[in-house]
C-alpha cells in the first residue's frame, strides 16, 4: 500500500513541474512587453521599471524560471497588481466561499443521483428510467449560467422565495471567524442567521451540482446494471435474500467503486464550474475573484487561480484513487 | 492458387469495412432518441447557414425606439435592449456558435489526433513524454484552461477556437492512445504483423480505423461541450472582440441586468444554446451505441 501511495504521489512531480512551465509563460511570455502587459493602462515608467526588476525580465529565460520556481517552493504566490496585497491571503480570504459552493453542489448531486441511478436500475426499460435519462441528458445540456438564471428568475425573482444572489442577507450581520457562513453562524448560535446563509446556497447549489448529478447518475445505473447481472447476485437472491439486503450488500457494496472515481473527477469540473456560478449568483468567493481579475488584467491572480486549482484538482484525485486501492485490492497490486 | 486468393481476401476486406459503417448507420437510423439529435442538430445548421435569408431584420443595427419590447407579431422573440430583433440575433448567433464550436473540435482533432496517434504508434519515451503533457493540460480544470488561454491571447473568435480546442486536445489524444494501444495486441493487428505488414500499414490499415470509432462518438459529444464552453467564455465577458457581434453567452450576459423587466432575452438564447447541445449529446449517445452494439443495453 506504502509502494502505491509513494508511486502515486512520484507521479505527480513530473504534471507540477508541466504546470509551472505552463504558468510561468502565462506570465513571462505575454505578448510584447510582459511588464506593460501586466501594468495595462497604469503603466508608469516606475511602476513598469519595477515589476521588470520584480519578475527578472532582463535576466534571461531559465533563470527567470527557476526564481519563479523558487518563489512557488516558499509558497510565495506574489502581489495583486491591483491591491498590492499578497494573493494568498486574498485567496484565503475568499476561498471559503467556493468550498461551501462545491460542496453544497457536490451534497446535491450525490444526494440525488445515487437514488436515482438506482432507481433507475432497478427500473431499467421502464417509465422511470426513461424519466431519469431525460433529466440526466438535460443535466449535462444545460449550461450552469442558462440554469441559474432561470432559477434565479422563477425562485428569487417571480416566486421570490429563495434569495437572488450573494452569500447573507447584508442587513444580517455575522461576525467571521472561519470565513465559512455556515460554519460561523453555527459557532456563534446565530441560527436565523445559518438559515440565511442555507437559503441563499440552495439555488447557486443545485446550478453547480446539475451537471455531477447528471454523471454520477448515469455513472450509478450503469454500474449497478453491470453488478445486477454478475452470478454473486443470483446466488444471492438464490439463497432467498430480501431484495433489500441484495440491493444494500451484494449490490452497492460493488457498484460503489466506479462512482466514487466519478464523484472525484467531479470536483475539477466543480471548481470551474463556480467561476460561472459565483458570478450569476454574486457569490462573493474565488470563481467570482477570477472573472473579475480577468476584468482588471491582474494576471498574477489569474495564474495563481489556476495553479491553486489544478493542485486542489490533483490532490482529491490523488486521496480518491488511494482511497479506491484501500476498498479495492486489485488495484493495489496490480 | 495465390492469385485467386489475394482478390477474394481483399474483397471480404472490403465488404467488411462497407458492412461496419453501413451497419452502424442502419442501428442509427433506428435509434429513436438520435433521430431527435439529428433534427435539432438539422434545425442549428439550417439557422447558422440561412440565417441571411431567414433572419427579419439586421442583427446588428436597431432603433432605440424599440428597445425592449416583448415577443409579438413584428418580432417573435422580442427585442433587446438596443432594439435590435432577438430572433434574428439568435440565427446569426448560430453562425458564430457552430462556427467556432465545429472549428475548435476539428483543431482539436487535430492536435489530440496527432498526439495520441504518436504516443499509441511509437511508444516508449515519446509516449512517455506526450502523455504527461497531456496530464498537465488535464490538471487545469475545463472551462478555466480555456479562460486563462483566452485571458493571455486576448478576445476573439480565433482566441476562442484555439481555447476550446485546449481543453478537448488533450482527452482526444487520451482516447485515441488507449484504443490504439488495445488494438496492438488485438488478433487481426497480430495476423497483420505476423504476415508481414510494415509498421505504417499496420497503423493506417488496422488500428487506425479500428481505433476511430471511439474518437468519433468522443468529437461529437465534444461539440455540445464546445458550443456550451464558447457561450461560456462569452458570459463571463471573454467573448468576441466586438461586443456587437450576435453571440449567445454575451447576449445572456447582456439581458442578466434586465431579467425582471425582460426575462424573454435569457429565454430565447438559452433555448438555442440547450437545443444544440441536446442534439449533439442525444447523436453522440447514438453513434456510440450504433457503432458499437455491445454497448446498448
Amino acid at each position: 500500500m506504502t509502494k502505491y501511495i509513494i508511486r502515486r504521489l512520484l507521479a505527480a512531480i513530473p504534471v507540477l513541474f508541466g504546470l509551472s512551465i505552463i504558468l510561468f509563460a502565462f506570465i513571462h511570455l505575454l505578448p510584447g512587453d510582459p511588464a506593460v502587459a501586466l501594468l495595462g493602462q497604469h503603466a508608469t515608467p516606475e511602476l513598469t521599471a519595477e515589476i521588470r526588476a520584480q519578475l527578472g525580465l532582463d535576466q534571461p529565460l531559465w533563470q527567470q524560471y527557476l526564481a519563479y520556481l523558487g518563489q512557488l517552493l516558499h509558497g510565495d504566490l506574489g502581489k495583486s497588481i491591483i491591491t498590492n496585497r499578497p494573493i494568498i491571503d486574498e485567496f484565503l480570504l475568499r476561498f471559503p466561499g467556493t468550498v461551501e459552493l462545491t460542496v453544497g453542489a457536490l451534497i446535491f448531486a450525490v444526494g440525488l443521483g445515487i437514488p436515482l441511478g438506482r432507481y433507475a436500475a432497478r427500473h431499467v426499460q421502464g417509465f422511470g428510467d426513461g424519466m431519469v435519462t431525460v433529466i440526466s441528458l438535460l443535466g449535462i445540456s444545460i449550461p450552469i449560467f442558462v440554469l441559474g438564471l432561470t432559477l434565479q428568475y422563477i425562485f428569487a425573482v417571480q416566486l421570490k422565495w429563495l434569495p437572488a444572489s450573494g452569500r447573507l442577507d447584508p442587513r444580517i450581520a455575522i461576525e467571521y471567524h472561519t470565513n465559512f457562513v455556515l460554519i460561523d453562524t453555527l459557532l456563534d448560535g446565530n441560527i436565523p442567521a445559518f438559515f440565511n446563509g442555507l437559503s441563499h446556497l440552495i439555488l447557486p447549489a443545485i446550478a453547480l451540482g446539475s451537471i455531477p448529478l447528471a454523471i454520477i447518475t448515469r455513472i450509478t445505473r450503469a454500474s449497478v446494471l453491470d453488478v445486477t447481472n454478475e452470478d454473486y447476485v443470483r446466488t444471492a437472491r438464490a439463497k432467498g435474500l430480501s431484495e433489500r439486503r441484495v440491493g444494500g450488500r451484494h449490490i452497492m457494496r460493488n457498484a460503489w467503486l466506479p462512482v466514487v472515481t466519478v464523484i472525484g473527477l467531479q470536483v475539477g469540473g466543480l471548481l470551474a464550474g463556480a467561476v460561472i456560478t459565483e458570478t450569476i449568483f454574486s457569490w462573493n468567493g474565488v470563481g467570482r475573484w477570477t472573472v473579475q481579475a480577468i476584468q482588471d488584467h491582474d494576471y498574477f491572480v489569474v495564474q495563481s487561480i489556476i495553479l491553486i486549482f489544478a493542485l486542489i484538482f490533483l490532490v482529491v484525485n490523488l486521496v480518491v484513487d488511494i482511497g479506491y486501492a484501500f476498498i479495492n485490492p486489485r488495484i493495489r497490486y496490480a | 492458387m495465390a492469385t485467386v486468393a489475394a482478390p477474394r481476401a481483399r474483397r471480404a476486406e472490403a465488404r467488411a469495412s462497407r458492412g461496419l459503417w453501413r451497419d452502424a448507420f442502419n442501428r442509427l437510423m433506428r435509434n429513436g432518441p438520435a433521430l431527435v439529435g439529428l433534427f435539432f442538430i438539422t434545425v442549428f445548421f439550417a439557422a447558422a447557414i440561412f440565417a441571411p435569408f431567414i433572419a427579419p431584420y439586421d442583427p446588428i443595427a436597431g432603433s432605440l425606439a424599440d428597445r425592449l419590447q416583448l415577443p409579438s407579431a413584428a418580432h417573435i422573440m422580442g427585442t433587446d435592449l438596443q432594439g435590435r430583433d432577438e430572433f434574428s440575433r439568435i440565427l446569426y448567433g448560430a453562425r458564430v456558435s457552430l462556427f467556432v464550436a465545429v472549428g475548435s473540435v476539428i483543431m482539436a482533432l487535430i492536435m489530440g489526433g496527432i498526439a495520441g496517434a504518436t504516443a499509441g504508434a511509437v511508444g516508449g519515451k515519446v509516449d512517455n513524454v506526450v502523455m504527461r503533457i497531456v496530464d498537465v493540460m488535464l490538471a487545469i480544470p475545463g472551462i478555466l484552461l480555456a479562460i486563462g488561454i483566452v485571458a493571455w491571447l486576448g478576445q476573439g473568435l480565433p482566441q476562442i477556437m484555439i481555447a476550446v480546442a485546449a481543453t478537448n486536445a488533450p482527452i482526444f489524444a487520451r482516447i485515441l492512445r488507449g484504443s490504439l494501444l488495445a488494438n496492438r495486441e488485438v488478433d487481426y493487428v497480430s495476423a497483420a504483423r505476423s504476415l508481414g505488414a510494415s509498421r505504417s500499414r499496420m497503423l493506417f490499415r488496422h488500428m487506425l480505423p479500428n481505433s476511430l470509432t471511439a474518437l468519433i462518438v468522443a468529437a461529437t459529444l465534444a461539440l455540445a461541450t464546445a458550443i456550451i464552453d464558447v457561450a461560456g467564455l462569452g458570459f463571463l465577458g471573454l467573448g468576441p472582440a466586438d461586443p456587437r457581434t450576435p453571440e449567445w453567452g454575451t447576449m445572456l450576459t447582456d439581458a442578466t441586468r434586465f431579467i425582471r423587466q425582460a426575462p424573454y432575452l435569457i429565454f430565447f438564447p438559452g433555448l438555442a444554446i440547450v437545443v444544440a447541445a441536446i442534439g449533439f449529446n442525444l447523436l453522440g449517445d447514438g453513434l456510440r451505441e450504433s457503432l458499437d452494439p455491445r454497448m446498448k443495453r
